[in-house]
C-alpha cells in the first residue's frame, strides 16, 4: 500500500507520476535480456522512494537506474557484474536482498536462530516423560476446581 | 461549540481512567468489593467520554468546520460525505482518537460482557486496559490534538489525501484498528492475571474469545488493505513486505500463533508460560507498529506524522508497558512452571509446531523490518531489507506449517500416531501430490516453487474439509448430513479457517502464472493477455464530483464475443495536485483480467495489461479466514458471560476446539 501513497508523495515533490513504471520504449529487443532485466531490476532499489524496486518506480532515477541495467546487459555484463556496477556507485543501499556479509550476518542468522532456540525450548516441553517430580503439575484445588464448573457450566470438568 | 464540548470530554476521560486505572486494581489486591465494582461504570464512562469526543470531531467534518485545523488540513466542501466521514481518521490525529475509541470500547465490553468472570480478574483487567487509554489520551491531548482551532477560520480545506478517498480505505483503519488494539484487552487480561497470580485453564477459557475476536477483524483488516493495495496501485501487486505492513503482520502472526496456544492451555493447563508471554507480545507488536507508523522513523510515506516528540512519546508508552508486563512476567514466572506432559506427536505437540514455525516467521519478519534501523543506528551504514529477504526467510519458515496443520487437525490429545491419520488423510495427500505433480509436468519442472505451493494449498483445503467429513463419520448418530451440521460450530470454523489458509496459498502461489503485458498503444491496436484480445478504442476526459480524470476506453473480447468494455484512467484531484490510476479489472472465474494505463502522448497510450490466474484466492481466502473466525465467536462455548442450558446429567460436553 506504501507504494501508492509514495507515488502521491513523490507526484507531490514533482518527483513522480503515478502509475506504470516501465515504459515500452525501455525496453530491449532481445527478450531473454529483458527478461534478465527485469529480474534485476526487482532486486534493485529506487533509492530515492521508500522501500520500492527499480522495477516499480516511475520516478527518474528509477528511469535512469532501468537504463544503466540494461545498458550494461547489453554490454555483455553478467546478473552480478551488473549489480556490483551499481553497488560500486551507490552502496549497498541499492540491493534489496542484502549480501552475506559480516556486518549482515546478524540479519541472516537471528530467524535461524530464534528458530533454534524455539526448537531447544519445545523439546523441553516433551523432553521428559519420567513421573513428575513434586508440584511441577498442580491439580486444581476443589476450589478451583468449583469456580471453572461455574464458569464453563459443566457440572465438573473433566481431570487432567 | 460542539468541538470544544469534544476537547474537554477527552479531558475528562482522561482523569476518569488516571482513576480508573487505579481504584479497581487496589480493590482486586485487598479484595475490596467497593472498590472493585468502581471498574465497571468507569470504563463505560471512558468509552461515552470518548465517544463524545468522536462524535465531535465528526460533527466538524461532516460540517466541514474549516476553523478546526485538522478538518481545514484533511477535508474539502467538494468531497462526496462518504469520505467526508472516513477523513475522520484518515490523518494522525483523528486515527489515534479511533484508537483509544476502540480502546475504550474494548474496556466497556469488559464492562459489559464480563458478569460471569471472577470480579477481581474483571477489575483488575478494567484497571490495567484503563492505563492503556490513559497513556494515549494523554498522547493525543499533548501531541496530537484533534480539536485545536486556526483563526481566522479558511474558508475552504486542503482535502483529504487523494489516495484514501476510496470506499476500502474508509474502512480498512477501523478494522485494522479493532484488530490491533483488541490484543489491548488481551494483555490488560494477562498482566491481571499475573497481578493477581491466578493463571490456569479458566483464564485462558475466559480470555480466549477476545483473542479470537482480535484476531478475526484484524485477519479482515489485512485482507482489505491488501485488496485496496491491488485494485489501486497500478500494477497488481498485493503485499509488498513494506514496514507499515510488516508492523500490522508481527501482531497477527504473535496473534495467530497465541490463538492455538490458549487452546493447549485451555484443554490441558501447559504452555501457560508461553502464552502469557504471546499475549504480552501481541500487544507490544501492536504497539511497536503504531511506533513505526507515527514516529517517522521509518521515514516511510505511512507516517503521516513524522513529529519526534510524537515518537519519542510512544517509544516511552511501548517501554513502560511492555517492560512493565515482563518484569510481573519474571516475578511470576516460577508459579507459571508445569502444566501437563504430552508426546511431541499429540495434538498439543502439534499445536506446539504451530507455535515456534508462526513465532519464528514472525521473528524474521521483526528482523527483518528493524535491522536496517539498527545497523544505520550502530554504524551508520544504510542497507535495503526488501522482499527477496523476506521470500528466502519468511516462506521457508511457514511451509511447515502448511504441511502440519491437517494433521495437526486429526491429532488425538496427549498422544497421538501419525501412520494412522496420513490413510485417514489419503484424499488429501493424493490430491496436494497430483496437483504439485500436474503443475511440475505442465511447466516443465520450471515451477517448482509454485508446484509445492499449489500442492500444499490443494492439500491444505482438501484436508480441512476432510476433517468435518471424518469427524462426522465417527461421531453420533444419524445420518451423516445430520451429523455434519451437528458438529459444534468451533470445529467447523477450524477446519473452514484453515480452508482458507489453503486457499490464500494457492492464489499466492498461482502468482508464479501471472501474465504480463506492457504496450505503447494508438487507437485501433489490440494486445493479447491470457487469451482475452483487448482493443484500444481511445480516450477521452471526465470530470468526478472533486476530479478530472483521463480514461482509456477498451473492449475486451474472446474469441470475438464482447466480455466487457474496460475504462482505465488517470485522475488527479482538485485540492490536491496528485494524480491517482483507476484500474479496470475483468474477473474470469477466479482469475482476473487487470488492466492499467500510464501516461500518453502523441495520441498513443502506455498500457499494462495483466492475465492473473486464481489471484482473487488471495482475499477470499481470508475472508473465509475472517467469516470462520466470526463464525467460532457464535459458538455457545465462546460466549461464557451468556446464559446457559444446563448440561445434562452424564452427558460429556465437549470444550471448544
Amino acid at each position: 500500500m506504501s507504494r501508492r501513497t509514495l507515488f502521491a508523495a513523490l507526484a507531490v515533490l514533482g518527483l513522480a507520476g503515478p502509475v506504470a513504471a516501465l515504459s515500452p520504449s525501455e525496453r530491449l529487443a532481445d527478450p531473454a535480456q529483458e527478461a534478465r532485466a527485469r529480474e534485476i531490476s526487482a532486486e534493485l532499489r529506487c533509492l530515492v522512494c521508500q522501500n520500492q524496486s527499480i522495477d516499480d518506480s516511475d520516478a527518474d532515477l528509477a528511469k535512469d537506474l532501468r537504463r544503466i541495467v540494461r545498458e550494461r546487459i547489453a554490454a555483455g555484463d553478467s546478473n552480478s557484474a551488473v549489480k556490483s556496477f551499481l553497488v560500486a556507485r551507490y552502496g549497498e543501499f541499492v540491493l534489496l536482498r542484502p549480501t552475506f556479509s559480516l556486518h549482515n550476518a546478524l540479519l541472516w542468522l537471528l530467524p535461524v536462530f530464534a528458530l533454534g532456540a524455539g526448537v531447544i525450548v519445545a523439546r523441553r516441553q516433551f523432553g521428559n516423560h519420567r513421573p513428575v517430580v513434586d508440584g511441577a503439575v498442580r491439580e486444581l484445588t476443589e476450589d478451583e476446581r468449583a469456580e471453572l464448573a461455574r464458569l464453563t457450566g459443566e457440572d465438573t470438568p473433566p481431570r487432567t | 461549540m460542539i468541538v470544544e464540548l469534544g476537547h474537554f470530554a477527552l479531558a475528562l476521560a482522561l482523569a476518569v481512567s488516571l482513576v480508573a486505572m487505579v481504584l479497581p486494581l487496589w480493590g482486586a489486591l485487598r479484595n475490596d468489593g467497593r472498590l472493585m465494582a468502581f471498574g465497571p461504570p468507569s470504563a463505560v464512562l471512558q468509552f461515552l467520554l470518548v465517544a463524545l469526543a468522536f462524535g465531535a470531531l465528526t460533527y466538524a467534518y461532516v460540517g466541514s468546520d474549516f476553523s478546526v485545523t485538522n478538518v481545514f488540513e484533511n477535508s474539502h466542501t467538494d468531497q462526496p460525505m462518504i469520505y467526508r466521514f472516513s477523513g475522520v481518521w484518515g490523518n494522525h490525529e483523528g486515527s489515534i482518537l479511533l484508537w483509544v475509541l476502540i480502546l475504550v470500547l474494548f474496556g466497556a465490553c469488559v464492562a459489559a460482557f464480563g458478569r460471569s468472570m471472577p470480579s477481581p480478574l474483571r477489575a483488575a483487567t478494567i484497571a490495567v486496559q484503563s492505563s492503556i487509554v490513559a497513556a494515549f489520551l494523554a498522547f493525543i491531548l499533548f501531541t496530537s490534538n484533534p480539536f485545536l482551532r486556526v483563526l481566522p477560520a479558511p474558508t475552504e480545506g486542503r482535502s483529504l489525501n487523494p489516495v484514501l478517498q476510496d470506499p476500502g480505505l474508509a474502512l480498512h483503519p477501523p478494522l485494522l484498528y479493532i484488530g490491533y488494539v483488541g490484543f489491548s484487552v488481551v494483555f490488560s487480561f494477562a498482566a491481571a492475571a499475573l497481578i493477581l497470580g491466578r493463571i490456569d485453564a479458566a483464564w485462558a477459557r475466559i480470555v480466549r474469545p477476545w483473542i479470537l475476536a482480535a484476531w478475526t477483524t484484524l485477519t479482515g483488516g489485512i485482507a482489505l488493505g491488501s485488496y485496496w493495495a491491488y485494485y489501486e496501485l497500478g500494477w497488481g501487486g498485493y503485499w509488498f513486505w513494506d514496514p507499515v505492513e510488516n508492523a500490522s503482520l508481527m501482531p497477527w502472526l504473535a496473534g495467530t500463533a497465541l490463538l492455538h496456544s490458549v487452546i493447549v492451555m485451555e484443554r490441558r493447563e501447559a504452555l501457560k508460560v508461553w502464552t502469557i508471554l504471546l499475549a504480552v507480545l501481541a500487544f507490544s507488536l501492536s504497539l511497536l507498529g503504531t511506533f513505526l507508523v507515527r514516529s517517522g522513523v521509518l521515514t516511510s510515506v505511512h507516517a503521516f506524522a513524522s513529529d519526534p516528540a510524537r515518537g519519542v512519546f510512544i517509544l516511552l508508552i511501548l517501554c513502560a508497558f511492555i517492560g512493565g508486563a515482563l518484569l510481573l512476567f519474571a516475578m511470576r514466572g516460577p508459579q507459571l512452571a508445569g502444566g501437563a506432559l504430552f508426546s511431541p506427536v499429540s495434538r498439543e505437540g502439534s499445536l506446539v509446531l504451530n507455535n515456534l514455525f508462526l513465532s519464528a516467521a514472525c521473528a524474521a519478519v521483526f528482523i527483518g523490518t528493524l535491522y536496517p534501523l539498527a545497523l544505520e543506528a550502530v554504524t551508520g551504514d544504510k542497507i535495503s531489507v526488501g522482499p527477496p529477504f523476506f521470500n528466502a526467510t519468511f516462506v521457508p519458515l511457514s511451509l511447515p506449517i502448511l504441511l502440519a496443520m491437517p494433521f495437526g487437525q486429526q491429532l488425538a490429545w496427549k498422544r497421538g500416531e501419525l501412520l494412522p491419520i496420513a490413510m485417514r488423510l489419503f484424499v488429501a495427500i493424493l490430491a496436494g501430490a497430483a496437483v504439485m505433480l500436474a503443475v511440475l509436468a505442465l511447466s516443465s519442472g520450471r515451477e517448482a516453487i509454485a508446484a509445492l505451493g499449489l500442492g500444499l494449498g490443494a492439500f491444505v483445503v482438501v484436508g480441512s474439509l476432510d476433517d468435518l467429513r471424518i469427524r462426522a463419520m465417527r461421531s453420533g448418530a444419524g445420518s451423516f448430513f445430520s451429523r455434519l451440521f451437528g458438529l459444534p460450530r468451533t470445529i467447523v470454523a477450524a477446519a473452514l479457517a484453515h480452508m482458507g489458509v489453503g486457499l490464500m496459498v494457492i492464489g499466492i502461489a498461482a502468482t508464479a502464472f501471472h501474465e504480463e503485458q506492457i504496450a505503447n498503444l494508438e487507437p485501433g491496436q489490440t494486445l493479447n493477455v491470457g487469451g482475452i484480445e483487448i482493443s484500444f478504442e481511445g480516450m477521452r476526459r471526465t470530470t468526478g464530483p472533486n476530479f478530472i480524470a483521463t480514461v482509456g476506453q477498451f473492449t475486451a473480447r474472446k474469441d470475438g464475443v464482447e466480455l466487457m468494455r474496460m475504462e482505465p484512467g488517470k485522475r488527479t484531484y482538485v485540492g490536491r495536485s496528485m494524480p491517482t490510476s483507476e484500474t479496470s479489472r475483468l474477473q474470469r472465474g477466479l482469475g482476473e483480467v487487470y488492466l492499467a494505463v500510464g501516461d500518453a502522448h502523441e495520441g498513443k497510450l502506455d498500457v499494462r495489461a495483466y492475465w492473473k490466474p486464481y489471484v482473487l484466492l488471495i482475499w477470499l481466502g481470508p475472508l473465509v479466514m475472517t467469516l470462520a473466525g466470526l463464525l467460532s465467536l457464535t459458538d455457545r462455548r465462546m460466549r461464557i458471560a451468556a446464559p446457559r442450558r444446563r448440561v445434562a446429567p452424564g452427558a460429556k460436553p465437549e470444550p471448544a476446539e
